[in-house]
C-alpha cells in the first residue's frame, strides 16, 4: 500500500501539497455556499416571521417605554436630577426635581406625550394616569421664570404630586431598561421600602402559570390514555382501514377550531345534551361540565388529540409484529409482551406526542378563553387581555417570555431524562 | 406422501386446512409426523404456505380446520406463550430496548428464574453460539450474522423440546449462511431439539435436514430425505423445484412393470422408469438429472438409451462443465460434467450423441 504524504506536523498532505484537511474544506465551501444560496429565502422567511418577533418580545419585557418612547428620553431631566433623591429618607424629592418635572411635562405636553407617560406609570401605581392627564394642560400654563417655586405649584395643580409613593415609582422607571414588568409577571412590586410580593388578593400570574402548567399535564395525560390505543389500533389495521380511521382522526383538523369549542359549549352547557341525558337517566343534580377547568380539559384533550395520536402512530407502523409474537413465543403473556417489549419501544412517540401536546396546550388561548370562565383560564388570556384591554405590552411581552422559558427548562428536563434524539415526530 | 399418525410422533398436523379469508385455502390437508429430535425442513415456492404452517404451530395462526398435536396432546387451544416453542425469526425480532443479556434473560424471566440460575443459562447460551462477550450489547450494535446467533440463542436459552425457524439465514451472505447452517444443524443434534425449519433456499434444505417436505399450493408434494427427494422425485413439481432437471415431454406407450416407453413429441423412443404414470396413451414429463447424462460413449453403460444432441453453449465453471444442449426439440437441456483431466470439451455446433440409464429417466405427471 502506498503512503500519503506528510508534512512536518504528520498531517497527511494532498496531492497539490496542502494539508489534505485544508484542501477538502476548500473543496465543500463552495458546496456549503450553494446550499446555503439555496435555503436563504426560506432563511429569511424563518428570520423575519419567528425569530425577529421573539427577539422582539424579549425586549420589550425590559425596554422602558411609554408609547413608542423610552421613559428616559421624555423626562430627561427628571431622570438625570432624580437619581440622587433616596425615597427611603422619607422626604419629597427637592424643588429641583419638580423644576425638571415642569420642564420635561410641557415639553410632553407640547407633543402629546404626557398621556402615555401617565399610562406608563399607571402600570406600577395607579392613579398616575390620571395625574399626568389632568396636570398637562395646566403644568404648560406655568412659567419657568416667574412661577417658582415648583413643588408647592405642582402640588397645588394636584395633591398627588405630593404623594412619595408616586414619585418613588417615578425614579423606579425613569432609566432605559426596567425589571418592573417580570416583578409584575411574578406578583411582586417596587415600592419606597424596596421589591416586596403584591397583596394575597392581587396576585394571579404564579397562579395562572401553575395552573396553565398543571392543566396542560392534565390534558397532555388525557390525550395520551385515549389516543394510545387509537394509534395502536391504527398501526394493527390493514393498510386500507387504517387509512379511512386516519381521515377521522385528522377530520377535526377540517372544522374551524372555533367550531369544534362552540359545539362543546353546546354540548356541556347546563342545559347541553349531556346535561339532558343525565337528568334523563334519573339524576336530579344538573352537573356543571363548562365554564370551569373540567370543560377545559374536555375540550381542549379532544382538539388537541390528533397530535398526540399521530406521533404514536408513525412509531408503531414501524414496530413490526413479529416482536410481540417473538415474546409471546417467549413464554410472555399478552400483558407481558405488551408492556416489557411493545411499550418500551413507543417511549420516543409518548415523548414526541406529550411534548407537542404540552407545549401547543400551554400555548392555548381560543378554548380556555370560551370554556373556561373564571377559574379555567390559561396565562396566555391573560397576556392577551394585558396587551388588547390594558396596552401593557412590556407585562404581556414579559409573561409571554417567562412562558418561552418554562418551556424552555421544561424541554431541557425532558432531552436530559429521555433524550430528545429519541423523539420521532413522524 | 404424507406420513399418517403413528405412536411415536412428536410433532403431528393431521388433516389440517387454513383459510385467511374464507374463500381461498392456503393450507389444503398437511398431514405430517415428525419424531423427537427430527430437523424437519420445509421447502417451496413464495406463497406456497410454509410460515402459515409454522405460525399454526407456533399458535399464532388458528387452523380452520383439523388438528395438530405436540407430544400426544393437541395444542389448538393452548395460547402462545404457554406452548414452549422456541421460534427464530426472519428478522430476528430482537428487542432493540435490551441489551443481548436481557434478550436472552427475558424468556427465563417470564418463567420466574432467579437471576443467579438466569446468568448462568444467558451465559451458557452465550456460549454456545460464540457470542460470550457480546452480552452488554444492543442488537443494533451486532452485525447480521451476530444478530442471527444471538435470536438462535434466545431461541434455545429456555430449553425448549421444538424450535422453529422460518428464514432464518435469508438476510446473510453466501458464506456466513453457508457457516450458520452448519451451526444450526450441529447445535440441534448436539442437544437432540426437534426442529422445524423453513426456507426458500433448496441447497439448504437438502444440506441441513434429516427429511423435507416440499410444499407447494397448500400441500406436501412429497416428504422424504434428501438423497430421495433428489434422486427419486416422485412429481415433476418436485423433479423440477429440487435441484436443476431436465424435461422432456412425450406421451407414454407401454408400460411393462419397472420399465415404460415414452413416444418423446418429435417421435424419438426412449425407456424411462414410470412413477407416476398409471396407462399408456398418457401425456409424460421425462425428468433427467444433468449430471447423470453422459456423452462419452465408452463410459455409457450396456443397455443405455442414446439420442442425437447438437451443443448449443458451453459454459467453463471451474469445477464442472455445463453444457446447453439441443435434445428432441427442447433448447435448454443441460448437462453437467466433472473436470476431469481427460473429460472432453464440447464446442457449440457440435453434433454428438447423449444417453442415460432407463432408471434415472423418471417418467412423472405431464
Ligand atoms: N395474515 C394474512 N392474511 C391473509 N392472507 C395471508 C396472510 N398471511 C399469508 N397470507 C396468504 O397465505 C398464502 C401463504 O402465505 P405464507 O406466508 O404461508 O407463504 P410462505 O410459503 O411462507 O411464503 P414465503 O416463502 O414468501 O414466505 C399467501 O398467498 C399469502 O398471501
Ligand atoms: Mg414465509
Amino acid at each position: 500500500m502506498a503512503h500519503a504524504e506528510t508534512d512536518a506536523q504528520g498531517r497527511i498532505l494532498a496531492a497539490d501539497g496542502t494539508p489534505l484537511k485544508q484542501s477538502l474544506q476548500r473543496a465543500l465551501r463552495a458546496q456549503k455556499m450553494r446550499a446555503l444560496l439555496l435555503i436563504a429565502p426560506l432563511l429569511l422567511f424563518v428570520v423575519i416571521t419567528f425569530v425577529m418577533p421573539i427577539g422582539d418580545m424579549l425586549l420589550r419585557s425590559v425596554q422602558n417605554k411609554a408609547g413608542t418612547h423610552y421613559v428616559p428620553d421624555l423626562i430627561p431631566n427628571v431622570a438625570e436630577q432624580i437619581e440622587d433623591w433616596d425615597p427611603a429618607s422619607g422626604e419629597l424629592p427637592p424643588e429641583e426635581v419638580f423644576r425638571a418635572m415642569v420642564v420635561d411635562l410641557q415639553v410632553a405636553f407640547d407633543e402629546k406625550n404626557h398621556t402615555q407617560l401617565g399610562r406608563r406609570f399607571n402600570y406600577e401605581s395607579p392613579g398616575m394616569d390620571s395625574l399626568f392627564r389632568t396636570s398637562g394642560r395646566r403644568v404648560s400654563g406655568l412659567d419657568l421664570e416667574t412661577d417658582g417655586p415648583f413643588r408647592e405649584a405642582l402640588i397645588d395643580i394636584n395633591d398627588d404630586w405630593g404623594d412619595l409613593e408616586y414619585w418613588a415609582t417615578i425614579k423606579a422607571n425613569s432609566g432605559y431598561y426596567t425589571n418592573s414588568f417580570f416583578l409584575a409577571a411574578v406578583d411582586m412590586e417596587r415600592d419606597s421600602t424596596g421589591i416586596a410580593q403584591k397583596d394575597p388578593d392581587q396576585r394571579i400570574y404564579r397562579k395562572l402559570l401553575v395552573r396553565t402548567l398543571w392543566l396542560s399535564a392534565v390534558i397532555t395525560f388525557c390525550t395520551l390514555l385515549l389516543g394510545y390505543p387509537v394509534a395502536w389500533l391504527l398501526a394493527d389495521l390493514p393498510a386500507r382501514k387504517a387509512n379511512l380511521l386516519l381521515i377521522l382522526v385528522l377530520l377535526p383538523f377540517w372544522t374551524s377550531l372555533l367550531v369544534r369549542t362552540s359545539s362543546w359549549k353546546i354540548l356541556l352547557q347546563q342545559e347541553g345534551v349531556i346535561n339532558d341525558f343525565w337528568v334523563w337517566l334519573g339524576f336530579v343534580e344538573r352537573l356543571s361540565l363548562i365554564n370551569n377547568q373540567l370543560g377545559v380539559v374536555i375540550a381542549m384533550t379532544h382538539i388537541l388529540l390528533p397530535f398526540m395520536i399521530l406521533p404514536l402512530y408513525s412509531v408503531m407502523k414501524t414496530i413490526p409484529p413479529s416482536y410481540l409474537r417473538a415474546a409471546k413465543s417467549l413464554g410472555a403473556t399478552n400483558w407481558t409482551a405488551f408492556w416489557r417489549v411493545y411499550f418500551p419501544q413507543t417511549t420516543a412517540g409518548i415523548g414526541a406526542g406529550g411534548l407537542l401536546v404540552f407545549i401547543l396546550a400551554v400555548g392555548y388561548f381560543i378554548t380556555p378563553e370560551l370554556v373556561g370562565g373564571a377559574d379555567g383560564t390559561f396565562i396566555s388570556n391573560r397576556i392577551y387581555f394585558q396587551f388588547s384591554a390594558i396596552g401593557n405590552w412590556g407585562l404581556a411581552a414579559a409573561l409571554g417570555t417567562i412562558m418561552l422559558v418554562v418551556v424552555l427548562v421544561l424541554y431541557y428536563v425532558y432531552d436530559r431524562l429521555v433524550g430528545i434524539d429519541n423523539v420521532k415526530l413522524g | 406422501m404424507a406420513d399418517g399418525a403413528s405412536s411415536d410422533a412428536f410433532v403431528e398436523f393431521e388433516r389440517v386446512q387454513k383459510s385467511y379469508d374464507g374463500e381461498t385455502l392456503v393450507v389444503k390437508d398437511l398431514n405430517l409426523s415428525m419424531p423427537k429430535g427430527e430437523f424437519l425442513t420445509m421447502l417451496g415456492p413464495s406463497g406456497s404456505g410454509k410460515t402459515t404452517c409454522l405460525m399454526m404451530l407456533a399458535g399464532f395462526e388458528t387452523a380452520t380446520h383439523g388438528d395438530i398435536r405436540l407430544d400426544g396432546t393437541s395444542i389448538n387451544n393452548i395460547p402462545p406463550h404457554k406452548r414452549g416453542i422456541g421460534m427464530v425469526f426472519q428478522n430476528y425480532a430482537l428487542f432493540p430496548h435490551m441489551t443481548v443479556a436481557e434478550n436472552l434473560a427475558f424468556p427465563l424471566e417470564v418463567r420466574g428464574l432467579g437471576k443467579s440460575e438466569r446468568e448462568e443459562k444467558v451465559q451458557r447460551a452465550l456460549d454456545m453460539v460464540q457470542m460470550g462477550a457480546f452480552g452488554g450489547r444492543r442488537p443494533a450494535q451486532l452485525s447480521g450474522g451476530q444478530q442471527q446467533r444471538i435470536a438462535l440463542a434466545r431461541a434455545l436459552v429456555f430449553e425448549p423440546e421444538l424450535v422453529l425457524m422460518d428464514e432464518p439465514l435469508g438476510a446473510l451472505d453466501k458464506q456466513l449462511r453457508e457457516h450458520m447452517q452448519f451451526e444450526i444443524t450441529r447445535l440441534a443434534h448436539e442437544l437432540g431439539i426437534t426442529t422445524v425449519y423453513v426456507t426458500h433456499d433448496q441447497t439448504e434444505a437438502l444440506t441441513m435436514s434429516d427429511r423435507v417436505a416440499v410444499f407447494d399450493d397448500g400441500r406436501i408434494q412429497q416428504l422424504a430425505p434428501p438423497d430421495v427427494l433428489y434422486e427419486r422425485p416422485e412429481n415433476s413439481f418436485v423433479a423440477q423445484f429440487i435441484g436443476e432437471n431436465n424435461t422432456l415431454e412425450g406421451v407414454i406407450k407401454e408400460i411393462r412393470g419397472e420399465t415404460c416407453i415414452v413416444q418423446l413429441d418429435d417421435g424419438e423412443i426412449i425407456d424411462a422408469n414410470p412413477v407416476n404414470v398409471t396407462e399408456p396413451g398418457e401425456r409424460t414429463k421425462v425428468s433427467i438429472r444433468p449430471e447423470r447424462v453422459e456423452y462419452n460413449m465408452d463410459r455409457l453403460q450396456e443397455g443405455a438409451h442414446t439420442l442425437k444432441a447438437e451443443v448449443l453453449e458451453f459454459v467453463y465453471m471451474g469445477d464442472i462443465f455445463r453444457t446447453r444442449l439441443r435434445v428432441a426439440g427442447n433448447e435448454d437441456f443441460v448437462i453437467k460434467t466433472r473436470n476431469a483431466p481427460d473429460q472432453v470439451r464440447l464446442k457449440p455446433g457440435q453434433q454428438i450423441e447423449i444417453g442415460w440409464l432407463p432408471q434415472d429417466c423418471r417418467a412423472l405427471d405431464a
